[in-house]
């Protein structure tokens, strides 16, 4: 992975740099001695790191508005930071770059549940949106796994999406309005709490933007009464194809659930060994969760059971109880945890045609054997969201580089059958250097012309998302 | 100028002299300037229903998309809404006006717009250059998303040639709830309504009818949840619709009141809770959708009804008039879109002066 050599020219002004923003925010919201901005070095993609110029955590969107005007005056790169958990190197800093952080923006400013929006600062975490309305029966739905810890601010950069976005969309479904500070220091409100924009689409081409057009402070999301209730279903299978076909059957009967998972067999053994969650000795397991009343949730897994039945399953179980609810969802989510056991990993982000299920799935497993580095996969099969985890070791040369090879071969493969590099996680600068697998030259011209109207001078997070070589006129 | 091929259609823009007045099925009231290029790129090219995606033409008519997925128990979610009855024009709307213009019905509160359908496009930008974006997979987030900007931008970023969309299983069975109630008392019903656990998929007010709130799904889910909302929204009265379910919807989604009209037609897109004061103060008929998010005004010819419906929270467009179709925008917001329009239509030939 390769990043732009750093301007030695800004290098060598941090003083006068960190000096003029300790002018403008707070002392305590400056930071550049290496030890402290060591922190920043990298986000969940840990494999790649670099040490940030400086970082700042402002507290109001007046001080991003100032932070980032200053830093377009002195011509200095700017990477926006939510919570630190992309896993595609959103927020990887440059060495030439401002860290500009929203962790302390984290308030609830309005809710409204006759109108059925909430307003929150944009560094506010994802779960902690639902915490202030779940007493009320309301939630907030896109569910990044990450979402303890993953800040809205984030979730809009990447669209992040989650285990039941086949019933309730991704994060760009879900928002409403935001407040973006531009590169000049411009605040501009997008949106609102009111349906579809009144103009041009801004805010459908802000949100999965990876924080290269602007920086969002504020939020307007949409919230939901909760289910009277929900209940997962296992469904073990012999192979992952009859699995693949089984979910295909599921979708075609009419039948919407808000979430099927798929693991396959490398991923269960991990998940048995790590949590014991007693899953069935098999090829495939899919999870299938539905909601509403109990009546309803009957009605629908009774379905489930007729389709998976024609499916020879190794085995059906039904959670009966909330506890076995838990044990059934227990494997699933502490899936990434399990494989991590096993060694360091990669987690890809591809997706595909459901239909062509089947055939990547057997693919991925001939390139395991080929690079001699084994894959689990677990993964949204409602939509085609692939997860396959490259298991490797960090600290073998070469493991490394055979790891983000084999990883490409995947994505690429993704690609070939319909599919895209990622799903939910963004490019970043994981999947920078294969966007041409994906889009022609001018695919990417068009892009880019966006990020020109926006941010003409590509300060912002400027290393992301498209090929050095391609990007390379405009960074300057 | 009419082209059936997406070659065609570059052909046809970078050798173009002047501004294009683009048209689909000539529903939906266009630039109404400038050469007429009319897009006939038709032809369902990919329909996986165990995959629920679509892709099509951008000039293939929408009921010819209906007809393909109604066939395999599928529908497009966002129920196309059909403006042509209502603007008084004959024709036939095509799937790329339908994205054009983001033209979304009743169910949009429940399953999203167009634009959140839409899963990809192909579109053929000012210079008479073809790009492509998204794809036909249910989840991407690789690049910028340029589907949802082509979404709703009038033909003015690009004209579109192709089209992918994601489709949801049809629901087996529907039932309304009516309340005979005046807009005020119906808002506050709708809303109560969305606001429930019950998974309401419509929900409005007609004139003449009153508030209505649709349920749909599988037989005895649909059942089930008009039961508890008729308890819940016992207060005011609901009686439960079922075989004339689907009638009241296709009513809604084609502003059936409002048609054949004389006056104005504004559409009013703002916080549902102030549908009411702004009713009220437009003065004339409304047709409120999406839990009153939604208001279709007939107002006498050449009236402001911007002036007159303000204070709101939200935009309004003027569909029939002689008022600026949309919505002043923020300096800040205009001056991004004109860069937009600037960049992907350098010569403005596209659509000028529907969207500013």
């Amino acid at each position: 992975m390769q990043m732009p050599v750093p301007s030695a020219a800004i290098l060598a002004r941090k003083a006068e740099i960190t000096a003029r923003l300790r002018a403008i925010l707070p002392t305590d919201a400056v930071i550049d001695d290496p030890a402290e901005t060591r922190a920043y070095e990298c986000d969940a993609l840990s494999a790649y790191r670099r040490q940030p110029l400086a970082v700042v955590l402002p507290r109001t969107t007046a001080e991003v508005a100032a932070v980032l005007r200053a830093c377009a005056e002195m011509a200095v790169p700017v990477v926006p930071r939510g919570a630190g958990t992309s896993l595609a190197g959103g927020a990887m800093p440059q060495e030439d770059g401002v860290i500009l952080g929203l962790a302390r923006m984290n308030r609830v400013l309005e809710v409204d549940y006759d109108n059925r929006f909430i307003r929150v600062e944009a560094g506010r975490t994802n779960l902690s949106v639902t915490g202030a309305i779940e007493g009320e029966g309301w939630f907030y739905a896109p569910d990044p796994s990450s979402q303890l810890a993953c800040a809205i601010a984030g979730n809009i950069a990447m669209n992040s999406g989650g285990a039941h976005c086949l019933k309730y969309g991704v994060t760009t479904n879900n928002l409403m309005g935001v407040t973006l500070v531009t590169m000049a220091g411009e605040v501009i409100e997008i949106g609102g709490p009111f349906c579809d924009a009144g103009g041009l689409d801004l805010l459908g081409v802000i949100c999965g933007s990876e924080g290269q057009l602007g920086v969002v402070t504020e939020a307007t999301l949409r919230i939901l009464r909760a289910p009277e209730g929900a209940r997962p279903v296992l469904i073990g299978f012999s192979s992952n194809e009859i699995a693949g076909a089984c979910v295909a059957d599921i979708i075609r009967a009419g039948i919407l659930p808000v979430a099927i998972e798929f693991m396959d067999r490398p991923c269960l053994e991990a998940c048995e060994a790590f949590c014991h969650a007693g899953y069935p000795d098999c090829e495939a397991l899919l999870i299938v969760e539905c909601e509403g009343s109990e009546a309803e949730i009957a009605e629908q897994l009774g379905l489930i059971r007729q389709i998976a039945a024609r499916h020879d399953p190794v085995e059906f179980r039904e959670a009966q109880s909330a506890d076995e609810a838990k044990r059934i969802w227990l494997g699933r989510k502490s899936a990434f945890g399990a494989m991590g056991q096993k060694g360091d990993y990669m987690c890809l982000d591809g997706t595909i045609p459901v239909s062509a299920l089947p055939m990547v799935l057997r693919r991925i497993g001939e390139l395991s054997a080929e690079y001699g580095l084994e894959v689990g996969n677990v993964f949204h099969a409602g939509d085609g969201n692939m997860h396959p985890l490259i298991i490797y070791n960090a600290n073998e040369p070469g493991q490394q580089e055979l790891c983000e090879r084999l990883g490409a071969a995947i994505l690429t493969l993704c690609v070939e059958a319909g599919g895209c590099l990622t799903g939910e996680h963004g490019v970043g600068i994981e999947k920078r250097d294969l966007m041409e697998v994906q889009f022609g030259a001018e695919d990417l011209e068009a892009q880019m012309r966006v990020k020109d109207v926006f941010d003409p001078g590509w300060l912002l997070n400027p290393a992301k998302v498209f090929p050095l070589r391609v990007s390379a006129a405009r960074r300057g | 100028m009419r082209v059936t091929t997406e070659a065609e259609l570059a052909e046809a823009i970078r050798g173009a002299a002047g501004p294009l007045d683009i048209r689909g099925g000539g529903t939906r009231r266009g630039a109404g300037v400038g050469e007429r290029l009319e897009v006939g790129i038709s032809g369902i090219t990919l329909y996986e229903p165990g995959a629920l995606t679509l892709i099509a033409g951008a000039g293939t008519p929408l009921a010819e998309i209906e007809a393909a997925v109604a066939a395999e128990g599928q529908r497009l979610p966002f129920e196309p809404a059909h403006w042509g009855a209502v603007l008084g024009l004959a024709g036939a709307s095509t799937i790329g006006g339908v994205v054009a213009t983001n033209a979304s019905g009743p169910r949009r509160v429940q399953a999203g717009a167009c634009r959140d359908s839409l899963i990809g496009v192909r579109f053929v930008d000012g210079s008479g250059v073809v790009v492509k974006n998204g794809g036909r997979v249910m989840k991407n987030v690789t690049g910028y998303d340029l589907v949802k900007l082509m979404a709703g931008s009038w033909g003015t970023l690009g004209v579109i040639s192709e089209v992918a969309f994601k489709l949801l299983p049809a629901a087996p069975t529907q039932a309304t709830l009516v309340m005979d109630l005046p807009i005020v008392e119906g808002v506050a019903a709708v809303s109560a309504a969305l606001g429930s656990p019950f998974d309401v998929s419509a929900a409005g007010w007609l004139p003449g009818l009153g508030a209505v709130v649709r349920v749909e799904g599988l037989g005895a889910s649909v059942d089930y949840r008009a039961g508890r909302l008729i308890e819940l929204l016992a207060c005011y009265a609901p009686r439960i619709e079922r075989d004339g379910s689907a009638a009241i919807w296709a009513d809604l989604a084609a502003v059936r009141p409002l048609q054949g009209r004389v006056g104005d037609l504004w559409r009013f897109s703002v916080k549902p809770s102030e549908a009411p004061g702004i009713a009220a103060r437009l003065g004339g008929e409304v047709v409120l959708d999406l839990g009153g998010g939604l208001i279709w005004a007939l107002v006498p010819e050449g009236t402001d009804a911007r002036a007159l419906a303000a204070p709101y929270t939200g935009h309004a467009t003027c569909l029939r008039g002689a008022s600026p179709r949309f919505e002043l925008e923020a300096p800040g917001v205009a001056a991004l879109s004109r860069g937009l329009r600037a960049r992907f239509d350098p010569r403005g030939i596209l659509n000028p002066g529907v969207m500013g």
